[in-house]
């Protein structure tokens, strides 16, 4: 029944964040320079000003804007995303199209960086001041300093162009209409390269985050304790010491989803892939509002559902925190 | 006898080979059907439907799919297309068109002439910017006095009339899926019917278009080729290596940046050309806005480009790529004029202009902004920032995305941005526009938002426009380019040479003045 009340307490706040969120960025995008009229003025070459304002009426940018604003809360509030200017589809269709290849890029990064930069740590903790320790924490140190651009250009070069191992872009062999497992292999296949970059960023953070907190549990008078009573090292490293210092790694990850959603936008651009991050990125260069709003609504909801299973796991690994309510 | 029969045999060898080599250089002529070619789309076009949007992307790919009734060859000689004749009557006043027999939409109904009405009519006069001028200033009425004729009634000479059917500027559109509805929300933009040679298949935004074959295409026995794909590769490097690795097959220009054209164009196996613009003939310009105090004053303007070494700018920031401008109209476009005021670089010159006209630049900042386009447009900025500031000026670059851009340019809030314009064949199509004083318009993009004004350049580009003979026109037009290039109404940098990649497998790829826009009818691939 707590549980439950949690859970009710949680999805309220979740949706006036959401909510706050778009109110948020309906005004901070009206306020760059340019709208989408003009934009599609300036493309068509020779814009006059009766195009212009018919573009303007159409998409009703000549209204005042809290009408607009209250037009367009209306209609999400109705479950309906509005109609992308430029695309000339609807904005929901537009999104569902794209949200699946992010989320697989992102979900795949997250699990790529969490399981082996915990892994890491562990060993950088377990083999302190040793040879691996002082690798990994170099690793760990030039992946968290390099940008995320430079990796991809390099591992496009090294993996794809001169190795010959890895596609270079694309979510999938166009045109070889795969099906089944072939199609689920060839797909992976074409994720390595996008995932292990995205994720290397994140591997170094969690890395030396996991490290540290195993070294201050480690120091923790239980665990001596837990050694003087003879229990092997692995053992306690394992049952003892991990499962406490593994509790700030998860709030970090959960906070860091959105992070991993800003990174695909430059992911996707290197490596081709067909998600959202794009797909924002053009809206935004072209003023393409409902696109815009629709996408940033979306992923708002995606890192507020992720933090909300974190908050729930965190009831899991740690019982405390249920008690304490 | 021994010598003798092994002369012969040489010769008979020789003979031999002679036809052997003949024979494939035969079949290397004769197109073989079938294959896919692999192009990029840069960036993915918003829609395909060119009579909506007329984006380089989108006519790239919609050119495809929809025809106008005419084409331009290189040297911008009028070609047949959906049109197969065409008649002007002496006065300049009636065009009369003979349509193609037996084309199809793509649904499979006839095109007819009444598809041709109502997309002069009707649809291109609401939805497009560029033929609701020439409609509504030149043109009485369009008919169809019988199946497969119509004609276009002026109500005064217009010589570029010919060259406004070019497909950006009057895609033909199927009257039986547009008449009374919402053209801009019309399911049909997402499942575009037209009359070309290829199909759409499938769009998988954010990777690529495929397009079909039409096998009821007009033409008979073409396309040559079974499918296309315009894949979606956002990164410039990805596009350059995607090209490397054989992915595609084809990159348009502009797809990767200057340096990469050089390398991907030594590649074995693969061709370059210029070609393919001529129509479109971009010329890159310097705007200054002459309402504004010193760029009012023409001899500034002169000073400027006295400061610019053009030579330099094509050479280093652009990649050679391109050849100095010397005139509002590109050598490539009808009635270019060389007898024009000239601007060599000559800094000493350009300081001495500003003495005359008694400008202090010390006492002035401009403000530079680059057009949002990539990083050599960057470059350019980085450039001109660098040698008007040798004048004495202070030079500040405002960088801005797209949309901000068209603002400022829009609300004539700027002291000098970049900008190129596409001719489209003739003055009066892409040229005039920016010069012309009904043009200043608050509130519109690529116009004329200098604020250029000489009543006599006025005059003159409407007398071209409305010129009956040729030499009338290059008359008028040649006095417009002189008054136009002395006053500085803009400052012209270079012509545009744009390069189109390809592999040598590739035929017949670039075979008219709209290039890469063109009807892919002719292409095929060698084995």
């Amino acid at each position: 029944m707590k549980t439950l009340d949690f859970l009710f307490q949680r999805l309220v706040k979740a949706a006036f964040v959401v909510l706050g969120v778009v109110i948020l960025n309906f005004l901070l995008i009206h306020l760059a320079p340019g709208d989408p009229a003009a934009v599609m003025a300036g493309e068509a070459g020779a814009g006059d000003e009766k195009f212009i304002a018919q573009l303007r009426a159409q998409f009703g940018l000549d209204q005042p804007l809290w009408w607009q604003l209250l037009t367009y809360l209306k209609s999400v509030l109705t479950g309906d995303l509005g109609f992308s200017y430029r695309n000339n589809v609807p904005v929901a269709a537009l999104i569902m199209e794209r949200l699946p290849a992010t989320l697989l890029l992102t979900a795949s990064a997250f699990l790529f960086s969490l399981v082996l930069g915990v892994l890491l740590g562990v060993l950088a903790a377990y083999k302190r001041g040793k040879l691996a320790d002082s690798l990994i924490m170099t690793g760990a140190l030039v992946f968290y300093a390099t940008p995320l651009f430079w990796v991809a250009l390099m591992a496009v070069l090294v993996f794809s162009i001169h190795l010959d191992w890895l596609p270079p872009f694309d979510m999938e062999s166009i045109g070889a209409d795969y099906t089944g497992w072939a199609r689920f292999a060839d797909i992976a296949y074409h994720l390595v390269l996008p995932t292990v970059t995205l994720g290397l960023f994140f591997t170094a953070l969690y890395t030396r985050l996991t490290r540290a907190s195993m070294l201050e549990v480690m120091s923790l008078d239980f665990v001596k304790t837990a050694r003087a009573k003879g229990v092997p090292k692995a053992r306690i490293i394992r049952r003892h010491v991990l499962r406490n210092a593994v509790l700030p790694v998860f709030t970090f990850a959960s906070i860091q989803a959105g992070q991993l959603v800003g990174g695909a936008v430059l992911t996707e651009t290197v490596f081709a892939w067909p998600g959202i991050g794009r797909l924002m990125f053009d809206a935004l260069l072209q003023r393409d509002y409902p696109v815009l709003l629709g996408v940033f609504l979306v992923t708002a909801a995606v890192v507020v559902t992720v933090n909300l299973v974190a908050d729930l796991l965190y009831r899991i690994v740690d019982p405390r925190i249920e008690a304490a309510g | 006898m021994k010598k003798i029969s092994r002369l012969a045999l040489g010769l008979a060898g020789l003979v031999g080979l002679a036809a052997i080599t003949g024979l494939e250089a035969e079949e290397a002529k004769t197109p073989v059907p079938g294959g896919t070619l692999n192009m990029i789309a840069q960036p993915e076009p918003p829609i395909l439907m060119v009579g909506l949007n007329t984006q380089g992307p989108t006519l790239y790919v919609g050119g495809q799919i929809y025809q106008s009734l005419l084409t331009y060859g290189t040297g911008l000689e009028v070609l047949p297309s959906l049109a197969k004749a065409w008649d002007v009557s002496e006065d300049g006043l009636t065009y009369s068109f003979t349509l193609q027999d037996g084309v199809k939409w793509h649904d499979g109904q006839p095109f007819t002439a009444e598809d041709v009405v109502f997309t002069a009519d009707k649809f291109l006069r609401e939805a497009h910017p560029r033929w609701r001028y020439i409609a509504s200033t030149y043109v009485e009425s369009v008919t169809s006095p019988a199946p497969g004729k119509v004609i276009f009634q002026l109500k005064k000479p217009f010589s570029a009339f010919l060259y406004a059917f070019e497909l950006s500027s009057f895609p033909v559109v199927p009257k039986h899926i547009y008449e009374g509805t919402d053209y801009r929300t019309n399911p049909a933009n997402q499942t575009p019917v037209g009359t070309g040679p290829f199909k759409l298949e499938e769009w998988k935004r954010g990777s690529y278009i495929h397009l079909v074959k039409n096998e009821d295409y007009w033409k008979p026995g073409q396309p040559y080729l079974d499918e296309l794909y315009f894949r979606i590769i956002p990164d410039a490097a990805s596009r350059a290596v995607a090209f490397e690795k054989g992915a595609v097959d084809v990159l348009r220009g502009g797809d990767v940046e200057g340096f990469a054209v050089r390398r991907l164009a030594k590649l074995d196996g693969v061709e370059t050309t210029t070609a393919g613009w001529e129509m479109y003939s971009p010329v890159v310009f310097l705007q200054m806005n002459t309402r504004k105090a010193p760029l009012d004053e023409k001899r500034v303007r002169q000073a400027v480009m006295h400061a610019l070494d053009r030579e330099f700018i094509v050479k280093n920031v652009f990649f050679g790529l391109g050849k100095p401008a010397t005139s509002p109209v590109a050598s490539t476009t009808r009635f270019h004029s060389q007898d024009v005021a000239a601007y060599p670089f000559d800094m000493a010159k350009a300081k001495a202009l500003l003495d005359e006209a008694g400008v202090k630049p010390a006492e002035h900042t401009l403000r530079l902004m680059p057009i949002p386009y990539g990083s050599q447009w960057d470059r350019l900025a980085e450039y001109v920032k660098q040698q008007i500031e040798q004048l004495g000026f202070k030079v500040s670059i405002q960088g801005v995305d797209p949309g901000g851009w068209s603002q400022a340019l829009s609300e004539w809030d700027f002291d000098m941005t970049f900008n190129f314009t596409y001719q489209y064949g003739d003055p009066a199509l892409g040229v005039a526009r920016h010069y012309l004083s009904a043009n200043i318009i608050k509130g519109t993009p690529f116009g004329n938002n200098q604020g250029y004004v000489n009543p006599k350049v006025d005059e003159l580009l409407l007398a071209g426009a409305s010129a009956v003979s040729a030499e009338d026109a290059a008359k008028a037009y040649a006095e417009a380019q002189k008054i136009l290039t002395e006053e500085v109404a803009l400052g012209w940098l270079y012509e545009m040479h744009n390069v189109t990649i390809s592999r040598e497998k590739v035929k017949n790829l670039v075979t008219t003045g709209i290039g890469l826009n063109e009807a892919m009818d002719e292409v095929w691939l060698a084995k």
